[in-house]
């Protein structure tokens, strides 16, 4: 809490301090998405629909980025061909 | 001459205009980029004209008909937020459909310019004049300025934009004209040149602003060159540092309405007061009468005849009802013995009226004041003839007599 600025010194609009990548919401996940890779046809619907930008792809897999991933299941959901599932974290 | 020059001889003179008019003329003038706007009696003529300028091909103007007021200030949000100079207009259902938006546009600090042609609302729906709609919005972090006459709307309107976009205010500005009194009413209207009015409003130009996390100096502006976002995600922590931003931000606004009302002045010729009140016959006065809007010319109208009888009463109209000039209003009203605020609008369960109680704080802390009086009027477009302000005055003669307060709030013409 010392880092907090005071009003002066904020950009005028409520413009953010920082990136948007610094704000790490993958703490806020109680189900954790678990690809099966033996499932998956990479169409990337997954990528489509994630609210964050959570899913990854490196040319040859999907992953998924734990660092921003809130659990919110979406990808579970509409996932076509059921290769993601929600598993209780911890 | 030619076709050309006779229209600048034609957009120079005098012309004949209600009040929506002339806010349509002023907004045409003053190089708006976007207009977003839905009809709304008594505002409706304001967007007519306006549209009318557009399909003639006068302005350069992206016209917007949206489906609803909540989309016409979203619109005006999202083209101020990417850097245009933007207006809107609404009345009394209109804005109250607009509230959230009203928040977002002050908290974004987009300097959107919007009329409001002051309507009763609803229920029992009633399209008349009263300023329930914009004192209903008077917390909502806008500038608001009420006018008198429709010279005054025009004049207002162009100063609008300059004080929003000035880089010390960054605010949304209401430019409140009494529905149908004024939108409705033919009056003569002194028309500035375009180009006159033109280089006075400028071009608008995003202000700089330091972003951390780049290292430098941005424009505030949803231009595509430099990605930012506005108005994310604000807890606990920011949310109350940058309500602190619009608070100096209204402060500041005080002395840019003075300057521009000096500046327009320079070129028109017409200046409202110090451009936050309207002072008459104040200066010998012992009781005396705020109010604001178009009533403000009954009163006077009725003080001018009561004055040559050597009655000694004056008016202070305020035209600056947000930012509420304190000081002012304290300045030239210490020295009267009663004073009454006229309030067309009611604060259900308040002590009075939204005006009343501006007027009675600012006094509080002075150690001589004068009594403070309450008169709400003209609710639902009540007409307020100069018979009414008659009554009132010889009410605040009788107590300036007796110093005796029998009633502190009262309801003009309102039948038992």
């Amino acid at each position: 809490m010392s880092e907090l600025k005071g009003w002066r010194e904020l950009p005028l609009g409520a413009v953010p301090l920082k990136f948007s990548t610094e704000f790490k919401t993958g703490d806020w996940r109680t189900f954790k998405p678990v690809i099966d890779e033996d499932k998956c046809v990479r169409c990337m619907l997954c990528w489509v629909y994630c609210p964050e930008p959570s899913i990854l792809w490196d040319g040859v897999r999907i992953s998924i980025d734990y660092r921003y991933c809130k659990g919110c299941g979406i990808c579970a959901r509409e996932c076509p061909v059921n290769a993601i599932r929600m598993v209780p974290e911890g | 001459m030619s076709l050309v020059q006779a229209l600048e001889v034609f957009k120079g003179r005098v012309m004949a205009l209600n009040g929506d008019e002339a806010v349509a003329w002023a907004v045409k003038q003053s190089n708006v980029d976007v207009v977003a706007a839905y009809p709304i009696t008594p505002q409706t003529i304001i967007v007519e004209k306006f549209s009318e300028f557009v399909a003639d091909g006068e302005v350069h103007t992206e016209f917007v008909p949206v489906e609803s007021e909540h989309s016409a200030l979203s619109a005006c949000v999202g083209a101020a937020a990417a850097g245009a100079r933007v207006f809107t207009a609404t009345a009394s259902q209109g804005l109250a459909l607009m509230w959230e938006i009203l928040y977002v546009a002050s908290g974004l600090r987009l300097p959107i310019v919007m009329a409001v042609v002051n309507r009763a609302l609803s229920a029992p729906i009633n399209i008349h004049c009263d300023h329930s709609d914009t004192m209903g919005a008077r917390d909502s972090g806008w500038i608001q300025l009420y006018v008198e006459d429709s010279q005054e709307a025009y004049d207002t309107t162009i100063q609008a934009f300059k004080i929003a976009e000035h880089p010390d205010v960054l605010l949304p500005v209401m430019v409140n004209l009494d529905g149908f009194f004024l939108s409705h009413t033919l009056q003569n209207v002194n028309l500035l040149p375009d180009d006159v009015v033109k280089k006075f409003v400028g071009i608008r130009r995003p202000v700089k602003i330091y972003v951390p996390y780049l290292g430098r100096e941005v424009p505030l502006a949803l231009d595509g060159k430099t990605p930012i976002t506005m108005g994310p995600l604000d807890l606990q922590d920011y949310y109350f540092e940058h309500k602190m931003h619009q608070v100096k931000a209204i402060e500041n606004s005080r002395d840019v309405i003075m300057k521009v009302n000096e500046e327009y002045a320079e070129l028109s010729g017409r200046s409202y007061g110090n451009g936050l009140v309207v002072p008459y016959g104040l200066d010998d006065a012992e009781v005396a009468i705020v109010v604001l809007g178009s009533a403000a010319g009954t009163v006077r109208y009725v003080i001018r005849r009561l004055r040559r009888r050597g009655v000694k009463i004056g008016m202070l109209r305020i035209r600056a009802f947000r930012p509420f000039p304190v000081n002012d209003v304290v300045k030239a009203l210490k020295d009267v013995k009663v004073v009454c605020a006229m309030d067309r609008s009611l604060s259900f369960g308040a002590l009075g009226g939204p005006l009343f109680n501006e007027l009675r704080s600012a006094f509080y802390d002075e150690g001589s004041r004068p009594i403070i009086l309450n008169y709400i009027y003209g609710l639902g477009g009540r007409d307020i003839p100069p018979s009414a302000v008659k009554v009132i005055v010889d009410e605040l003669l009788n107590v300036a007599k007796t110093m005796e307060v029998k009633e502190l709030v009262k309801y003009v013409g309102v039948r038992e």
